[in-house]
């Protein structure tokens, strides 16, 4: 039973991580129409970034998400103006390949600058808890505070503040929103700032429990991929449901039958429910 | 003799009868015969991805797992069941089929972008299976000393320059399938299907059952690239099935021009060099050829010889106008405009189709 506390601790803990990268890239889906295959790289570099404020400058732990997450932003718009602005018109697998080019191209920046070896971010809370005789790190419980609170921050720009209901507004219906004075390319910039700023968030965050390296995006990748497939593209409550149902099935899989099929575990319930629904679970009505 | 008078047909001949020399500058150094062979491989991987995506319009994320099934069924049959080559390399190929007409059939029930994910999925379920399950793959100590094909009396498949050919030849033949195909009636439907779903379905076509049928096809493609792989190489890893192969073999597809018949051969012959060249710096090499891709799906979606041809159709527009006027009939004779556009059909298509906005 302790261990099953245990477990489901770590396991709401990962679905917070998922759940931060997946709300990104689910919200870049919903505006730009593109699964943004370089966000597993996004989360990588925003590791990367991360690391580098905390060792090599020694700024607080705070602090240095704060400033990676504002540099991933920057990186996410130039991404966006970059490569998918100009392809905008082309058929949907274009942005895809595009998008690989740019995956390929940061994983090898990442290489050149940091090494291919794994690396270490040494964990600045130390410390845990007990809760319910389950021993759950401080780290951990850092992570699910601040991915609810990012989430309702979040919540609240997308439905209240003026910006964030343009990105609402165009995922409804881009030319009607054209006409009445938004504009979708800087929506589009905007979106795709702000989901490599989440993925940043959620990378500084779990990136202590984990080691680092050029490649740590790849797993994520696929994964939050077949998070925001099963709750249905462009669905805000299917990405967060979604991240937290996997994140805990592949925990219990891991420790109950074995660390390989907890690594499928995410696939093998994306094959079955896209063999029922095709369309996801939660899909809203996606204009074409 | 009609068809060598197309200049299209007359470069893919070209382009084959370059590769098919290439044993006479390299015969000595079997490194170079070796990367070269390989690169044929893939580029058989390549042209079933050419009938997916090229001509179909879907973009299936799976091919590297297939051909790793292919690699992997040819490997292990040869070495822990010792079996002959060609009797593991048939049950390879039919097998990769097999599985890739099942996987089809859940696959193809998704659409756009849901396809391309949920076939990555498969790709990535496939390599997970072959990295981890130890007692039947080996995981990561991968499969030694993979057979070569057995030549009887006739070849010796050790030699280079035999597999060279071997492989080659099987090359011819999906040049071929590809060309037959693209000429045919099946080819015209797979591109009424890229250009437009809806309206495949409602002129008749049977959607379902061509997708169906194209996606069994490329990896019927996958499973011959990966066997013939397996032999060449002679040591396989799970680094044949990844994710990365699959996206290896988009950009040689990319490069060379999707839905075009040599494309995917000159393609893969022109990345693999690049990379070859590159070779010094394996882990950067991407830091060039990332924003190399980027920049040609911006610039040049059409590939090396989507583009050639785009050239060669305009130069023959040219042409007939110019020859309409010297005969002083007027270009509106209806028969031969007809004529010129029944000929041109073939190969317009897919440049009107590519530059279709979706």
């Amino acid at each position: 039973m302790t261990l099953f506390i245990q477990q489901l601790f770590n396991g709401v803990a990962l679905g917070g991580v998922y759940c931060l990268a997946a709300i990104g890239l689910t919200l870049v889906f919903g505006v730009l129409r593109i699964p943004n295959l370089a966000h597993g790289s996004l989360y990588m570099l925003g590791a990367y970034v991360t690391y580098f404020f905390l060792t090599t400058v020694g700024v607080p732990y705070v602090a240095a998400i704060g400033i990676a997450a504002l540099i991933l932003f920057v990186l996410g718009v130039l991404l966006e103006r970059l490569v998918f602005h100009p392809l905008r018109n082309s058929p949907h697998t274009h942005h895809m390949i595009a998008a690989i080019g740019a995956m390929f191209f940061f994983q090898a920046v990442a290489q050149a600058i940091w090494g291919a070896d794994f690396r270490r971010m040494e964990t600045p809370i130390s410390g845990s808890l007990h809760i319910l005789g389950a021993e759950i790190s401080a780290q951990r419980i850092v992570i699910i505070v601040t991915a609810v609170v990012v989430l309702s921050l979040l919540t609240w720009f997308i439905k209240r503040s003026i910006h964030g209901q343009t990105i609402e507004a165009i995922e409804q219906d881009r030319t009607g929103s054209a006409l009445v004075g938004i504009n979708p390319a800087m929506v589009s910039m905007l979106t795709l700032g702000l989901s490599a700023l989440l993925v940043t968030i959620a990378a500084g965050l779990v990136s202590p429990i984990n080691l680092l390296s050029p490649t740590m995006g790849d797993s994520l990748n696929l994964k939050v991929f077949a998070i925001i497939i099963l709750g249905g593209l462009g669905s805000l409550p299917g990405a967060i449901v979604g991240s937290f149902a996997l994140a805990i099935a592949e925990t219990m899989t891991s420790t109950y039958i074995s660390s390989a099929v907890g690594e499928a575990v995410a696939f093998i319930v994306l094959v079955a429910v896209l063999a029922i629904k095709p369309t996801g679970l939660f899909a809203k009505a996606v204009q074409r | 003799m009609n068809a060598l008078k197309n200049p299209r047909i007359l470069g893919t001949l070209a382009v084959l009868l370059i590769i098919a020399l290439t044993p006479l500058a390299f015969g000595d150094e079997n490194y170079i015969m070796r990367v070269i062979t390989v690169g044929l491989c893939s580029a058989i991987a390549v042209y079933g991805m050419n009938i997916i995506l090229g001509f179909t319009g879907q973009l299936s994320l799976a091919q590297g797992g297939f051909f790793g099934i292919g690699a992997y069924t040819v490997g292990l049959l040869t070495t822990d069941f010792d079996w002959s080559f060609w009797q593991a390399f048939l049950v390879g190929v039919v097998g990769t089929s097999a599985i890739g007409y099942l996987c089809g059939l859940i696959a193809l029930r998704t659409k756009d972008e849901y396809f391309a994910i949920f076939t990555m999925a498969i790709g990535f379920i496939i390599y997970l299976t072959i990295s981890r399950w130890e007692s039947v793959t080996h995981a990561h100590s991968g499969v030694n000393n993979v057979k070569f094909p057995e030549g009887g009396e006739l070849v010796d498949f050790s030699n280079p320059t035999a597999m060279f050919y071997l492989v080659f030849i099987i090359l011819l033949a999906c040049v071929y399938v590809t060309y037959a195909i693209r000429r045919s009636s099946v080819g015209r439907t797979l591109l009424t299907i890229r250009t437009s779903e809806d309206l495949a379905d409602a002129i008749g076509v049977n959607v379902g059952l061509s997708k169906q049928l194209a996606f069994a096809a490329s990896a019927f493609f996958g499973g011959i690239g990966g066997g013939l792989y397996a032999s060449v190489v002679g040591f396989i890893g799970p680094d044949a099935a990844t994710v990365d192969k699959t996206f290896e073999f988009l950009m040689f597809i990319l490069v060379g021009g999707m839905g075009t018949v040599a494309g995917p051969l000159v393609g893969t012959m022109i990345v693999t060099f690049l990379f070859e060249l590159f070779q010094d710096f394996q882990a950067y090499r991407f830091i060039v050829l990332g924003p190399i891709i980027i920049a040609l799906v911006i610039f040049a979606p059409r590939g090396i010889v989507g583009y050639l041809g785009g050239f060669i159709d305009k130069r023959a527009r040219k042409r007939r106008i110019g020859s309409a006027r010297k005969d002083g009939s007027a270009p509106t004779s209806s028969s031969s405009s007809a004529d010129a556009a029944g000929h041109r059909g073939a190969s317009a298509d897919t440049i009107t189709t590519t530059e279709e906005k979706k």
